[in-house]
């Protein structure tokens, strides 16, 4: 008898299955095919979250097959990456493999989603395999909606990078751009409205480009175009900018550019209602979206993620398949790393529990997310969340942001932790 | 790992850790007891754990610090 079937049934008694195991499971489990078979979880997308939650699953030691299937084979790790366009990091230090995922236990299965059947419980790979679960994980991550700014496009994006998933080359090519453009130029950066994946992201990589241009091309510019009026850890940024890069960075939101009208990548221009900016370099960040295998899986709403209930992350909309990360609607938590690590971590102990019969456990969980700014200068912005009614909230009087006047020995300090959490994080996950 | 100590793990693992984090393993529980309500006080200097230690009850840290300490 297998782990699991001592405790799929709440009504065996410990007396039954030491007694019998055979005969009692042939009196009182009437689906002795699934009872006998070890549970098998799938998990799509390893990134921060479902990399670490194949990894917590594995590593409790459950009775369950766990299968990661992931169509890359190298990962991009998005966070700390603006500080490759610094020049203050090397993108390979940005770049993880599976092989230690694999060598932990996991299956894994190098090929894209392409269908999910909840009916028969079957996820369809681009290799024409199928593979059946009890429990799916859904960690896919964002899609860009290429279709939402005029003259943009996925085709376009390969003149004009978005640099906005785990995707090395368009960084590279950001970075090419930035270092081949003439000093005096302008980098624009287009910066969708919430939710989108990592709300900080945008103002760091302003800063992060801020920073080359200054030692290396110092007559440049860099005009930040906003759909939003107000961003995240707002004064700290634009403090640290009039600091480290006066005159340099100009934020544009819809009241003082206006909405963005068209991108021209032939004349090299962006119009918005009120202004033309002719860019040397343009990064555009598209509004987003919960990528499409969620769609196809039934678990994405109209507004284009996925509602969750906030203590097993499983759909409100399928049963057994869970969202973890960017993809899900999380309450006030925001779409960080941090977070969907964590997440995969409660999300694995609540699969865990529901195969073994058990109720799942709430928890609280944390966010904290740091922005370099400059070379040995951090800020960041920290929360504690749990669920409440359904959705996850902030706890009261906890989290909030670094201290407005700091010494440079704290923004130092808050520099360190960035690299520490991802050296540490990234090494439980891949390592 | 129960699941209150996942939100911790990404900085604080269970195995391993960096030398800019102090690790937890095996620590004396009294020791994380205190440090995280002199955090949640102000009475202990920090850079981010004093916004995370306010959003933990007693009961709480004192659950996360007693499976760090019983960890070897």
């Amino acid at each position: 008898m297998n782990p699991r079937t001592k405790t799929a049934d709440a009504r065996a008694s410990r007396r039954d299955v030491l007694r019998g195991a055979a005969a009692a499971t042939a009196a009182q489990w009437p689906l002795p095919a699934i009872a006998q078979s070890i549970p098998r979880v799938v998990v799509v997308g390893g990134g921060f979250g479902g990399a670490s939650c194949a990894r917590a699953l594995r590593d409790s030691g459950a009775s369950v097959s766990v299968t990661l299937v992931e169509a890359r084979r190298v990962y991009t790790a998005p966070p700390l990456s603006n500080a490759v366009l610094g020049g203050l990091r090397p993108l390979a230090a940005q770049q993880f493999g599976y092989d230690k995922i694999a060598a932990a236990g996991v299956t894994v299965a190098h090929a894209a989603a392409t269908a999910i059947d909840s009916p028969t419980r079957s996820v369809t790979l681009a290799t024409g395999d199928k593979l059946s679960y009890d429990r799916l994980v859904l960690a896919p991550g964002i899609d860009l909606r290429f279709d939402t700014l005029p003259g943009y496009s996925e085709a376009v994006a390969a003149e004009l990078p978005h640099a906005w998933t785990a995707d090395g080359a368009q960084i590279e090519l950001l970075q090419r751009q930035i270092e081949s453009m003439d000093d005096g130029g302008l980098v624009a950066i287009t910066v969708p409205a919430n939710p989108a994946r990592c709300p900080p992201g945008p103002y760091e990589r302003a800063s992060m480009i801020a920073y080359y241009l200054k030692n290396k091309k110092p007559r440049s510019k860099l005009v930040i175009i906003d759909a939003k009026e107000e961003f995240t850890m707002q004064s700290l940024f634009q403090n640290a900018w009039t600091a480290l890069y006066p005159g340099m960075i100009e934020w544009a939101p819809p009241s003082k550019g206006g909405d963005i009208a068209s991108i021209d990548v032939a004349k090299h221009e962006i119009d918005t209602d009120f202004d033309t900016y002719k860019f040397a370099v343009a990064n555009v960040i598209p509004p987003q979206r919960a990528a499409k295998i969620t769609a196809l899986a039934g678990v994405a709403d109209r507004t284009g993620w996925c509602p969750i209930d906030p203590v097993t992350f499983e759909s409100l909309q399928q049963k057994n398949i869970h969202v973890i990360g960017d993809a899900a609607i999380a309450g006030a938590m925001p779409k960080s790393a941090f977070a969907a690590s964590v997440e995969g971590k409660l999300c694995a102990d609540a699969i865990i529990r529901l195969i073994g019969g058990k109720t799942p456990a709430a928890s609280k969980l944390i966010s904290n997310c740091y922005s370099l700014v400059g070379r040995d200068y951090a800020i960041s912005t920290t929360g504690v969340y749990q669920p409440v009614s359904g959705e996850y909230v902030e706890v009261e009087g906890a989290g909030g942001v670094s201290p407005l006047a700091a010494p440079a020995a704290f923004r130092a300090e808050e520099a360190k932790l960035a690299d520490a959490w991802f050296r540490t994080n990234t090494r439980e996950i891949f390592g | 790992m129960p699941p209150l100590v996942a939100a911790c793990s990404g900085c604080h693992p269970a195995n391993g850790g960096d030398p800019m984090l102090p690790r937890l393993t095996g620590r004396n529980a009294g020791e994380i007891v205190a440090a995280m309500k002199a955090f949640r006080t102000g009475s202990r200097p920090a850079t981010v754990m004093d916004r995370i230690a306010k959003g933990f009850t007693d009961g709480e840290i004192e659950a996360i610090a007693a499976w760090y300490a019983a960890q070897r």
